[in-house]
């Protein structure tokens, strides 16, 4: 594998900034990293040398260790700041934490914060190239690179495509991502949820289809993917009950019939069992769930080797 | 001290004519087409524009209390380098400017160590909690000249109402800050397509309209005067565009930045457009433009509102409100809106340093004999770039840094002394 100019060096703050071009040869990349996560011995020696600092400012247990994971494999250094036990919980500021880290020789940050815009602030205070691993509702677009590869892996193409997304979009970054991936790739999406999770303007600034209705929204559907349906959102009242939920936007047997009879099941985790998903089909056999989170160290792994020009 | 301003553009009764004004201690002695007289010094005015000194009727001087970010030193050096000669400071200081203690302190210091005129502007109610009347009459005759709770919008219907009422009982005006805090709720910017795609939370633009009806109303039944602060959409403009046809005692203000961005200048999540009310949409924008060429919007004020850099370096949702705005006003109206003719020079004078005054019933100050001598002579030709050694004031919480405008502040003169020249 030869590394491409273009990457090096790059930010991952979002997909608008990769053309369709460079997200196929991503996911490209992605396949072979996927090889080597099946071997016995799973690590080349490719970064090694480099340093990568996961620096989460939010929680999220998986999506750092999928990153560790992804590091440790291309035998790169990996050095991890959690906000829960760390000087930002004293009043340390964002660019502190940064130059702090940045004395230590660090080449690629890997950040999780709760504020939008902050992989930016990384990039500015460090100078270091940055992937974005979520920032507050706004993107995280290895997840939906990694979505993007797991559909692309069984279907071949995204191009003509039935997508549907059915959940809490206005809390979602992960389809605000996979929006922008999944048109540039040619599929047709269709977002679906209550109007009170519904943000306004997505046709116009996503140019994909919004539903309230379920059975409408999963017509024809060659990919369904559900979302998280969080607690919180109940507190802010913005939906009653999570049964009156379920009651209209579960992924069921009986509501996932109106989709195309083998559509990918999808879900981006962790899910919520009889909210928004019921086991029949987190389980069935059109289920791709957990592949997803093997996909996702893969797609982590292409993205670090590309952008720190490792060499093959 | 006498002065002359010679050979000038002045603007008399809404006309630029070319003339001398002759300046004697604090007042305008006469204004004419040629005046020879002895003056100590002589100011040659040729090629430059000499307007009523500019009146900012909202601005935030942060002293006492919040002197890292500015105070009246500073504030009111970058106020005459922006060409204003009279500010209104709100009152959300530390202390809130709620007593007599607190309106001293802010005009006794303005006067002393002041580059502009100030004038104070009162708590509405204690503290700006919301929920008891100030001594807005003792602070009335300790000069006040409105009342406002300014970025503490009284959320209860009756505790606006109480203190409409009794405002209007002194004469004061109402200033309103409008703004709905259920609907604003953490809200960042406009609520829109920007707030969707950076998933920033939004601020909907009912909770600016909703405020501005309900306060129309109580102005409405009660007949008292209201003056709504930075207005900035469509909707509120048509509220107050009816209001006026109805009669009712209502005036309004626009910033420059709502006149001149909009919420895309967010993406990239710069704090500096970071504000309430938020940037709103190009509609929004071009209502507002079209509102002040009509006369709905009343006057221009700027909101100048600092912050320090290490608050403003912060991540989006964790950097406060608000930029400034004193430095910036005059060269970026000009130079987007006058210069490319889609509003005259003229309707700008008149809405930055006539209207203001006649609003807040501060002293006349068109250019007359008699009037006091604040000036502010500006050249059309020269330029300004907003830049950190352009910035006088202690915050550089702007936009604009690095923006080249057309149009250069040359003096501010404010009761005949000089207190910006530009060297």
């Amino acid at each position: 594998m030869s590394v491409t100019p273009q990457f090096l060096g790059r930010n991952v703050f979002d997909l608008d900034d990769y053309s369709r071009a460079e997200i196929l040869y991503i996911l490209e990349a992605a396949k072979g990293m996927k090889e080597i996560n099946l071997r016995e011995y799973k690590k080349i020696p490719t970064l090694r040398g480099k340093t990568i600092c996961t620096l989460f400012v939010e929680d999220s247990t998986r999506t750092r260790m999928s990153f560790e994971l992804a590091a440790n494999r291309l035998s790169a250094d990996v050095v991890s700041f959690q906000a829960t036990v760390s000087s930002l919980q004293k009043g340390e500021s964002l660019q502190d934490t940064v130059y702090t880290l940045g004395a230590m020789g660090i080449d690629l940050y890997c950040i999780r914060h709760s504020s939008p815009g902050s992989p930016q602030l990384v990039h500015k205070y460090s100078g270091k190239p940055v992937i974005n691993g979520g920032d507050g509702r706004h993107a995280h677009p290895t997840q939906a690179l990694l979505d993007i590869f797991s559909i692309w892996e069984k279907l071949g193409s995204l191009d003509g495509l039935k997508i549907t997304i059915v959940g809490d979009i206005l809390n979602s970054r992960v389809v605000r991502s996979n929006l922008i991936g999944m048109k540039k790739l040619g599929a047709e999406v269709t977002v679906c949820g209550p109007r009170t999770l519904m943000p306004s303007g997505m046709e116009e600034v996503y140019g994909c289809k919004v539903e309230y209705n379920l059975p409408r929204a999963l017509k024809d559907a060659d990919v369904v993917m559900g979302l998280r349906m969080q607690m919180e959102r109940m507190t802010d009242g913005l939906f009653p009950s999570l049964e009156e939920y379920s009651k209209h936007y579960v992924l069921s047997k009986d509501t996932i019939k109106y989709a195309k009879k083998d559509a990918l099941i999808m879900h981006p985790g962790p899910m919520n069992r009889g909210v928004e998903i019921l086991p029949e089909i987190a389980d069935g056999k059109q289920s791709i769930i957990v592949e997803q989170v093997a996909n996702g160290v893969a797609i982590r792994m292409a993205l670090m080797f590309l952008i720190l020009g490792g060499k093959a | 001290m006498k002065t002359l301003i010679k050979n000038g553009t002045v603007y008399l009764a809404g006309k630029f004519r070319k003339q001398d004004i002759f300046l004697d201690g604090t007042q305008i002695r006469n204004v004419s087409s040629k005046l020879d007289v002895k003056a100590v010094e002589v100011i040659d005015a040729t090629g430059l524009h000499v307007f009523p000194g500019f009146v900012d009727i909202h601005a935030h001087l942060r002293d006492p209390g919040h002197t890292y970010k500015e105070d009246i030193v500073s504030g009111t050096k970058a106020a005459a380098h922006g060409g204003i000669t009279s500010v209104c400071a709100m009152p959300n200081t530390d202390p809130v400017v709620d007593n007599i203690a607190s309106v001293d302190y802010v005009q006794r210091r303005a006067k002393d160590l002041g580059s502009c005129k100030v004038y104070v502007i009162g708590a509405m109610t204690k503290k700006s909690e919301g929920l008891e009347i100030s001594e807005m009459a003792t602070m009335k005759s300790d000069g006040i000249v409105a009342v406002s709770d300014d970025g503490q919008c009284v959320q209860d219907a009756k505790i606006m109402l109480n203190c409409i009422r009794y405002a209007q009982n002194f004469d004061l005006p109402v200033i309103v800050h409008p703004e709905d805090y259920s609907l604003s709720g953490k809200g960042q910017i406009h609520s829109g397509k920007v707030s969707t795609k950076l998933g920033l939370p939004g601020i909907n633009a009912l909770a600016e309209e909703i405020i501005i009806m309900r306060d129309i109303m109580l102005a409405e039944s009660t007949g008292a005067r209201l003056h709504i602060a930075h207005i900035s959409t469509a909707k509120s403009i048509e509220l107050v565009r009816d209001a006026k046809k109805r009669g009712v005692r209502v005036t309004c203000e626009v910033t420059p930045h709502h006149l001149l961005l909009t919420d895309e200048a967010c993406i990239g999540f710069d704090t500096n457009t970071k504000m309430k009310p938020p940037l709103r949409s190009e509609k929004d924008r071009q209502a507002c433009i079209q509102a002040l060429i009509d006369g709905t919007i009343d006057c221009i004020a700027t909101d100048h509102a600092p912050h320090a850099d290490f608050e403003k370096i912060k991540e989006f949702d964790h950097a406060p409100f608000g930029i400034i705005g004193f430095e910036t006003a005059f060269v970026a109206l000009y130079h987007h809106l006058v210069k490319p003719g889609i509003v005259s020079l003229e309707r700008i004078i008149e809405a930055y340093s006539l209207a203001p005054a006649r609003i807040l019933g501060l002293p006349n100050n068109e250019i007359k004999k008699g009037n006091a001598a604040d000036l502010t002579i500006v050249d059309l030709n020269g330029e300004s770039t907003i830049d950190e050694d352009f910035i006088l004031s202690k915050s550089k919480n702007t936009p604009w840094m690095g923006h080249t405008f057309s149009g250069r502040i040359k003096y501010a003169i404010v009761d005949g002394r000089t207190t910006f020249v530009d060297q």
